[in-house]
């Protein structure tokens, strides 16, 4: 899978979990200020991503990540 | 044959593969029990989410515990699908930051009463609304989750108080739910890594010393003695043990250093 579509699979995840529009999942984007995420929706889009991706992330790796770009590093490191 | 061979049971608390919740439903379901899960509000679809994990999948009922309503659909719902239950696992816990960490006389009456209606008062009013189908049941078993409230832990503040409260109401609804036969037991389990331990402040200076101490040992990333001792607890093994709090901490609780 090439960038852009792992990038649009990741964000259809955030977009149904978030739910917030499309066009605010950007790299740059926070969890907590820009998409108004609490530490229970974060923790839902990743397993959201677990099964879109069939990747397992433990929760310890999310230790730090704030952004969606950072987010999204975490998942295709894992590809 | 497991010892939860055909029993219904109700897991409240399930958020994700590392709540406790998680662990006991596992088990039971492994035991043979058939299980439903409730999941509170923003937390719902959570709940809804991990519950895939679980073979088969459990049904996810709604229950926010501040809305009694939630409670008695729930109980009507179980009625409409089991006629009966055979064991509530309560592991419910919530306190506003303001109660947890620094100084505990921060926290202000409307805070410290949210903490003590989702964390204590939830149980009495899961045991109210379940009361009549775990009579049916033959009497049935209601098991808690409790961190040992009889001493003050670093940064558990207000979240202590509320686990001394429900030590306590455990064994009043003992002494009232023992004539129809059900057994209320809490299990005070050492200290585990999951999303409620994440919110206490000083949650590392427990991991730090509870496996020093415990003669057992004791591993923070591992629930699976606390959910064998649930599930017995919801099992026939325990038929005549009510208003108890077994210790599952690797034995800490009894050392004194």
């Amino acid at each position: 899978m090439d960038n852009d579509a792992a990038f649009d699979k990741f964000k259809s995840c955030a977009v149904e979990v978030l739910q917030v529009p499309a066009d605010k999942i950007t790299p740059d984007a926070r969890f907590s200020d820009d998409l108004e995420a609490d530490s229970l929706e974060v923790v839902e889009l990743v397993m959201a991503l677990e099964e879109a991706f069939e990747i397992t992330v433990d929760e310890s790796e999310l230790e730090g990540v704030e952004t969606i770009g950072q987010a999204f590093e975490l998942v295709t490191s894992k590809l | 044959m497991g010892v939860l061979e055909g029993k219904k049971i109700l897991v409240t608390g399930v958020l994700t593969e590392e709540s406790l919740a998680f662990g006991v439903a596992q088990l039971a379901q492994q035991e043979g029990a058939e299980i439903v899960l409730t999941g509170a509000s923003r937390a719902l679809s959570l709940t809804r989410r991990v519950a895939k994990r679980l073979t088969p999948e459990p049904e996810v009922l709604e229950l926010d515990v501040t809305v009694p309503l939630q409670a008695e659909s729930a109980a009507e719902e179980v009625a409409a699908r089991f006629g009966r239950l055979d064991g509530v696992v309560h592991s419910v816990g919530f306190a506003p930051e303001s109660c947890l960490g620094g100084d505990l006389s921060r926290a202000e009456w409307k805070d410290v009463a949210v903490a003590l209606e989702i964390s204590t008062y939830s149980l009495k009013l899961l045991a109210t609304a379940f009361a009549p189908l775990l009579e049916a049941a033959g009497g049935g078993s209601i098991v808690g989750l409790d961190l040992d409230a009889t001493v003050a832990w670093p940064g558990y503040n207000w979240m202590g108080v509320a686990k001394a409260a429900l030590e306590s109401l455990a064994r009043y609804l003992a002494r009232d739910l023992g004539p129809q036969g059900t057994r209320v037991n809490l299990v005070a389990a050492g200290p585990i890594r999951t999303m409620a331990a994440k919110s206490i402040p000083d949650f590392a200076k427990f991991e730090d010393v509870w496996d020093a101490r415990s003669p057992l040992g004791w591993d923070v990333r591992d629930s699976s003695a606390v959910s064998k001792a649930v599930v017995a607890l919801l099992s026939d093994w325990f038929s005549k043990t009510t208003g108890e709090i077994v210790h599952v901490d690797g034995g800490f609780h009894a050392m004194g250093a």
